[in-house]
């Protein structure tokens, strides 16, 4: 970050990848080499895009700091920064002020089994910490992925899904929420495969992110499984403005989302006043 | 350093100030008195009655340019600039409440982690000259916030009305300085006359009430919907007491896009908005007035003290509850918290 926390870097896009008809996958880079190279982030942490003239707004970095050469975020179009980001092409330039909030506890699950579970567009923020651990493989003992979204066409980061349900050293299973043609993978909500999937609760964290319907069921269905509370990880969204704990938009109590989270255990979440 | 001030003089040294500093100070205008950038020949209005709204745009204004984004030649990269603040400022004639109400902001604006360069520039480069309260209004309740009418805390001068001037008294070096103008006389003996009239100034304003149990009680209070439904019953969530308070930081940054270039704006926002928590989703989790207005309550009387050794994060000022036009009360409120059974 730089000295003054509301000033942000130039960035170019490199690349842009169509996920679904309203997400998109935005790769940059940051204009200054030097400020690019020493650029470190922890998996889970967020930056605010710019698109100058119109707005700054909050996504998740779901790059991993394993891989460098690029930042990459996605980005759902719901509103006006958004849909300004949605018309960006390669080589166009925004502002990114990152990496902002806290971070998946990557050291302390080391040694650990992992149940990723992750729906729709909050499979991003899971991906950065899926990627980070695919990257360091031998760290952690068993992973499992469970990815849904409504329909095949919108589950995003297809490039890599072969590869995820190709490799033997993750348990990698998609679905989707009706049956769909040619669609060879689960059929059934997120919270009721979990449940089929029956993981271990034994040495093992789950990672959920996704929509809060979604989420407060994966939270029934992963304490019906065994699971801990301090066991249980998620990422909080909040509307946010500056992102250094200032402006005071997106406490929870005496809690700043986008200092002392996004990422929260349910262990924790369950001690703030409730105001999700 | 103590010295005597004739208001004639206090006028003249504002008038003077303003040669090099830009000088904010109580104005009537229609009827209504408020802090606005003082002119040579205006008139000040330092006793009628408190200004209806704060100084705090000294140190915090209502908006102000962060960045502005230079992007004339589409293949040229945009350039960005800073745009921190300039210059030097003076308030004269504030009530010790406003020139408090700042420094709720330092713990949240100055951390070891964050410093916000466009406050701590503006507040190191602003002189408060206060002036003590001598008479209390029935919406006033300093005194049970931790401070009183006299308070020097967050001033770096403090004036005493003592007959047709002002003992004044330099709290800081900055305020010191001030002093060394030749329009401030020696004291005499008038300094005793203000200390009296300061001790009858605090006696007027009764028993503080004491707010030690809010911060627990206003969390046990938290999902008590009835409760806070009945709390905000009144409200029209118009946001005029966050506007009017000294303590308020909150805010927006939005873009203003002017073609060739555009800037980056902050501007003061309120937590009793609807749109104010409202996610890109969809979802709120301050959907209703109640909601926001238990948020407002609970962040001065309960979240900010436990994050910033107790202190209240209110200047007991009133203002919120005199310009609230549905006459809600947050003393009301947060001694219903209080003294609520289940």
């Amino acid at each position: 970050m730089n000295a003054n926390p509301y000033l942000p870097d130039m960035a170019t896009i490199v690349e842009v990848i169509q996920e679904t008809h309203n997400i998109k996958t935005f790769r940059i880079v940051i204009n200054n080499e030097e400020r690019m190279k020493e650029f470190t982030f922890r998996p889970g942490q967020v930056g605010q895009l710019s698109v100058f003239g119109v707005g700054e707004s909050t996504f998740v970095i779901n790059s991993s700091p394993t891989r460098k050469d690029y930042l990459q975020f996605s980005v759902m179009r719901v509103g006006e920064v958004t849909t300004r980001l949605h018309q960006l092409q390669p080589g166009d330039q925004i502002g990114v002020r990152a990496p902002l909030g806290n971070s998946f506890p990557v050291e302390d699950l080391k040694g650990k089994n992992i149940v990723f579970v992750g729906g729709g567009i909050g499979m991003a923020p899971l991906r950065t910490l899926f990627t980070y651990m695919l990257d360091n493989r031998k760290d952690y003992g068993d992973i499992t992925l469970l990815y849904g979204a409504r329909s095949p066409a919108d589950l995003t980061y297809k490039a890599e899904l072969p590869e995820w349900t190709e490799r033997k050293d993750v348990n990698t299973v998609l679905t989707i929420d009706n049956p769909s043609e040619g669609w060879e993978h689960k059929v059934g909500l997120i919270p009721n495969v979990l449940l089929e999937i029956n993981p271990s609760p034994k040495n093992t964290v789950a990672i959920t992110c996704g929509p809060p319907i979604m989420i407060k069921f994966t939270l029934q269905a992963l304490k019906k499984l065994g699971f801990e509370d301090e066991n249980i990880l998620t990422t909080l969204e909040k509307r946010m403005k500056c992102g250094v704990g200032i402006c005071g938009r997106c406490n929870i109590g005496t809690k700043y989302v986008c200092m002392d989270g996004p990422v929260f255990t349910y262990a924790q979440l369950k001690e703030l006043p409730s105001e999700l | 350093m103590e010295r005597f001030i004739t208001k004639e003089n206090l006028i003249r040294l504002a008038e003077e100030l303003t040669a090099t500093c830009r000088v904010l100070a109580p104005v009537a205008s229609c009827g209504t008195v408020t802090f606005r950038r003082f002119l040579p020949g205006m008139v000040l209005d330092m006793h009628s009655r408190m200004a209806a709204v704060s100084p705090k745009a000294a140190t915090f204004p209502q908006t102000e340019t962060l960045l502005t984004v230079k992007r004339e030649i589409p293949e040229k990269k945009p350039e960005i600039t800073e745009t921190l603040p300039e210059g030097k400022n003076v308030v004269i004639g504030c009530r010790p409440c406003g020139a408090r109400g700042k420094l709720i902001f330092n713990p949240v604006y100055e951390t070891d982690k964050t410093k916000d360069p466009y406050y701590i520039t503006r507040r190191d480069n602003t002189v408060f000259i206060s002036l003590a309260c001598d008479r209390p209004e029935t919406t006033c309740f300093c005194h049970s916030v931790g401070s009183g009418p006299a308070d020097a805390e967050g001033s770096d001068v403090l004036l005493t009305l003592v007959g047709e001037g002002y003992v004044a008294r330099s709290v800081t070096p900055a305020g010191e300085e001030v002093m060394k103008s030749s329009l401030f006389a020696d004291a005499g003996d008038k300094g005793k006359e203000a200390d009296a009239k300061n001790v009858r100034a605090r006696e007027l304003m009764g028993e503080a009430h004491d707010y030690a149990s809010a911060p627990a009680q206003l969390l046990a209070r938290f999902d008590d919907m009835d409760f806070w439904q009945a709390q905000s019953a009144k409200c029209i969530s118009c946001g005029a007491c966050t506007y009017m308070c000294p303590t308020c930081y909150c805010f927006n940054i939005t873009d203003d896009d002017l073609g060739l270039e555009s800037r980056r704006i902050r501007s003061w926002d309120n937590c009793m908005s609807h749109t104010f928590t409202l996610e890109g989703s969809g979802h709120n989790p301050r959907p209703t007035k109640a909601h926001r207005l238990k948020n407002r309550v609970g962040h001065k009387f309960s979240y900010y003290p436990d994050l910033h050794k107790g202190v209240i994060a209110c200047c007991g000022c009133g203002r919120c509850i005199k310009q609230c036009p549905a006459g809600v009360d947050i003393r009301q409120i947060v001694k219903a918290a209080q003294e609520y059974s289940e």
